[in-house]
């Protein structure tokens, strides 16, 4: 059971103990972590740049409607990697540059939505689907309403 | 016609927003939840001062593709809306730019939940 806090006060070897782990602990390689990120990550929106001129090519339009199946192409390709169980292993090295882009947000929907099939298509894929992707609909939506009513109110 | 330098800013700035993101993941105890929401949020705040439309028009894919480029969209699309219909056009028009990845998300995330099965 995890101790509770504010229950008891902390012992002098609990606190011992937690500077022992804290000092064991392998820290993270900020640098290689931030370098894989800033490379992957740069890669991938390299790989939605292709596809932006892409589709603004062969289907002629402005680079701004271009972004929209872009995204949609992106999206697909971090829902099947992760069906096919190589996003995570990939993830493993890229961190955020794999989590940050669109491909991440795929990534959220696909592992929520498989992790909770044996619920069954209803409750679990379903209903589970935005177990995390929800919270930057949610927090996106809450921030764009506010913008857009001070812009409205205020500004027009 | 392609022009290349694109290809180099979208690769710097998409790079540099995703390194962001490491770093604050590795230096706080904050999650992939946590800073997902927290570049949706602040793009949507850039979005709303107009900053971040310049951003897309310099690096391209490198500020479109970021989860940071959600709350713009959002944003664009609610103020969008409001200068044609007033302050109900914050509502509808919300998700007028965002939908493209919403319903590819529920349509890719769906179709490969029936087909695949978790793995490990």
């Amino acid at each position: 059971m995890p101790r509770d806090p504010k229950k008891k006060p902390i012992t002098v070897d609990q606190k011992r103990y937690s500077e022992i782990v804290r000092d064991l602990a392998p820290k993270p390689l900020y640098l290689k972590n931030a370098l894989l990120a800033f490379v992957t990550g740069g890669l991938v929106c390299m790989i939605g740049q292709f596809f932006t001129d892409l589709y603004r090519i062969t289907l002629n339009i402005s680079p701004k409607e271009a972004g929209n199946p872009a995204v949609a192409t992106m999206i697909f390709i971090g829902a099947l990697l992760t069906g096919l169980g190589i996003f995570d292993k990939l993830a493993r090295y890229a961190g955020a540059g794999l989590a940050v882009p669109v491909t991440g947000f795929a990534n959220s929907v696909v592992s929520s939505a498989l992790e909770f099939k044996r619920e069954g298509l209803i409750f679990g894929v379903g209903g589970k689907m935005f177990l995390l992707a929800g919270s930057v609909i949610t927090f996106g939506v809450v921030t764009a309403f506010f913008i857009g009513l001070i812009y409205a109110l205020f500004i027009l | 016609m392609i022009e290349f330098q694109t290809y180099l800013y979208a690769f710097l700035v998409g790079g540099a927003i995703c390194a962001l993101g490491q770093l604050i993941l590795d230096f706080t105890t904050l999650t992939t939840g946590h800073v997902l929401s927290g570049f949706t949020v602040a793009g949507g705040i850039l979005g709303g001062l107009g900053v971040y439309d310049k951003l897309i028009k310099f690096a391209g894919a490198g500020a479109t593709m970021p989860i940071s480029s959600f709350g713009n969209a959002l944003v664009q699309g609610a103020i969008s809306e409001a200068q044609r219909n007033g302050i109900i056009g914050v509502l509808t028009g919300m998700f007028e730019l965002t939908s493209t990845g919403i319903t590819a998300a529920i349509i890719f995330g769906f179709l490969t939940a029936v087909v695949f099965d978790p793995k490990g």
